[in-house]
């Protein structure tokens, strides 16, 4: 059973950690891809750049519009996932507290079921 | 291949885990990768040497040179510390002779150590007694090729670490539950592929029935066993009545029963009728009586849903009441012979129990539907869709979601 495990973050939360818990949240981090492959649950996992850096596309009059910025005006953006896969839900939530961001005031993680998945051929 | 050696596929299937498995009760379950390679090693022997020189007896010229090449591995294998020891076992005698097949299921128990998780049981098993590739199981799984190796190899370093070891032909009773589970998952996964549409891997599938043959051949004598593998021929005889155009679910009462697979579904009755039940039937055979009583019928109308209302009843019991979605089954089986309002109470209660059974929603929405509570049902239906992750069944629940408007 697929979960993405969304990690949720809050630039002004980012911006105010400490250099040592930014090095536990890098250490964390890398401990819990670590675990998560020795245990075969692995599968992948991404960060994604700051929302300054989004572009949005969407319908236009004729044709797409493409404008700079988030998709919506929100304190809290997506900041990268993790994509596992699980015995069950309970299991991706265990594992969701695993993560460093779990332990930092106003930082989040969200569990939701994967429906669809085609990884392609390698 | 084949045409060269003169040897089919299905003989290459059974004879491959067939030597594994000898050769991991002689050296023991700790020489896993060794052992496996070495049968590998033999396979490709057999491949160039048995279009020239076919053998009286293909099981016993793989099992020998399968131990030649085991033998020319460790000896070989000089940056391994315990060489020593392990060249000291080579000359460890067979454990007992095992009648044909016994090996094979011996390896599947192996595989489906009840220690190692079922996602590994079911990875190790595909790999080491149906022969697919890590490509291959990682290909049916929508997995990377790394989650599903490293799954294999954390197995296989269980089975090394355990002290058990091989398990022994008197212990085949005991260890058979997790078998038969492991490859009821399989099935069931092959059929209902929750990482998305189409909602049916035909690979995995054909493995499960192999495996569940085999197990069948190995122990002729077990109602369970009987009961799985007719439950999987019945099964799989639905799938071409299953699946309709874009890959859309059609839903058993909707199917067009013409276009199930004959030779399946009588091979899975002749399987049933042949069986004679104990005095408390499994969950396996009871399951299987029920796809029986489906597949004598020619329509749901003229299905005999007081009996399936009974199997399922026998199957709640059996299974100690702990599987809420056999009582969700009892129910709409209940439906059919008193009406959708007088169990919507039932239904409701179960739900309380249990707010995270899959499907309530989906019954709930078609029971009002069929008793005339239209708003109701499309509330149902909404819920449903939301709660269901797989995409076939989605778009059904759409599909009924949008006629229910229509109506």
């Amino acid at each position: 059973m697929k979960y993405v495990i969304l990690m949720q973050v809050d630039p002004a939360v980012l911006e105010q950690l400490t250099p040592e818990q930014q090095q536990v949240i890098g250490e964390g981090h890398s401990a819990f891809i670590a675990a998560t492959k020795e245990s075969g649950e692995f599968v992948a996992t991404q960060a994604l750049g700051d929302p300054s850096r989004s572009k949005v596309v969407r319908a236009g009059g004729d044709r797409p519009e493409v404008t700079d910025g988030p998709f919506v005006e929100a304190k809290e953006f997506m900041g990268g996932f993790y994509l596992l896969d699980v015995e069950d839900e309970a299991r991706a939530v265990e594992l969701a507290t695993q993560i460093p961001d779990a332990r930092i005031p106003g930082l989040a993680l969200e569990v939701r079921p994967v429906v669809f998945a085609d990884l392609g051929d390698g | 291949m084949s045409a060269r050696t003169g040897v089919d596929e299905g003989l290459w299937r059974e004879l491959a885990p067939q030597t594994l498995g000898r050769l991991l009760r002689t050296y023991g379950s700790a020489q896993f990768d060794v052992c496996e390679d070495a049968v590998q090693d033999a396979l490709l022997d057999a491949h160039r040497q048995w279009a020239t020189r076919p053998p009286d007896d293909p099981q016993a010229w793989l099992t020998a040179t399968a131990r030649r090449r085991y033998v020319d591995r460790v000896r070989s294998d000089v940056r391994r510390r315990d060489r020593e020891d392990r060249v000291a076992r080579l000359d460890a005698p067979l454990a007992g002779k095992a009648a044909r097949g016994d090996d094979a299921l011996l390896l599947l128990q192996l595989c489906c150590h009840p220690d190692l998780p079922r996602s590994a049981q079911v990875a190790l098993t595909l790999r080491a007694v149906a022969g697919l590739t890590t490509a291959q199981i990682a290909n049916a799984y929508q997995l990377p090729e790394t989650t599903i190796a490293q799954r294999i190899t954390r197995a296989k370093r269980r089975l090394a670490d355990d002290g058990s070891g091989f398990p022994r032909p008197e212990h085949t009773g005991e260890r058979l539950g997790p078998v038969l589970d492991v490859l009821y998952v399989m099935l069931t996964e092959a059929h209902h592929t929750t990482s998305g549409a189409p909602a049916r891997d035909a690979d995995l599938a054909a493995e499960a029935i192999h495996l569940a043959r085999l197990l069948r051949q190995a122990s002729p004598q077990s109602t369970e066993v009987a009961g799985l593998l007719a439950l999987m021929l019945l099964t799989e005889a639905r799938h071409p009545a299953r699946v309709g155009p874009l890959d859309r679910l059609v839903p058993l009462d909707e199917q067009d029963r013409t276009r199930w697979d004959r030779a399946l579904v009588d091979e899975g009755l002749a399987l049933l009728d042949a069986v004679v039940p104990g005095a408390s039937p499994g969950p396996y055979l009871l399951q299987a009586c029920i796809a029986g009583v489906h597949a004598r019928a020619t329509d749901t109308a003229s299905t005999d849903w007081a009996e399936i209302q009974v199997l399922y009843a026998l199957l709640e019991r059996a299974t100690g009441g702990r599987n809420p979605t056999i009582s969700l089954n009892r129910i709409v089986a209940q439906a059919m012979n008193t009406g959708p309002e007088a169990v919507l109470a039932s239904l409701d209660a179960l739900a309380a129990a249990h707010p995270r059974l899959p499907r309530v929603d989906a019954v709930r929405a078609h029971l009002l539907e069929r008793a005339g509570r239209t708003a109701e049902a499309a509330s149902a239906y909404r819920r449903a869709i939301a709660a269901t992750v797989n995409v076939a069944e989605q778009r059904h629940l759409r599909e009924r979601l949008r006629r229910l408007g229509d109506g």
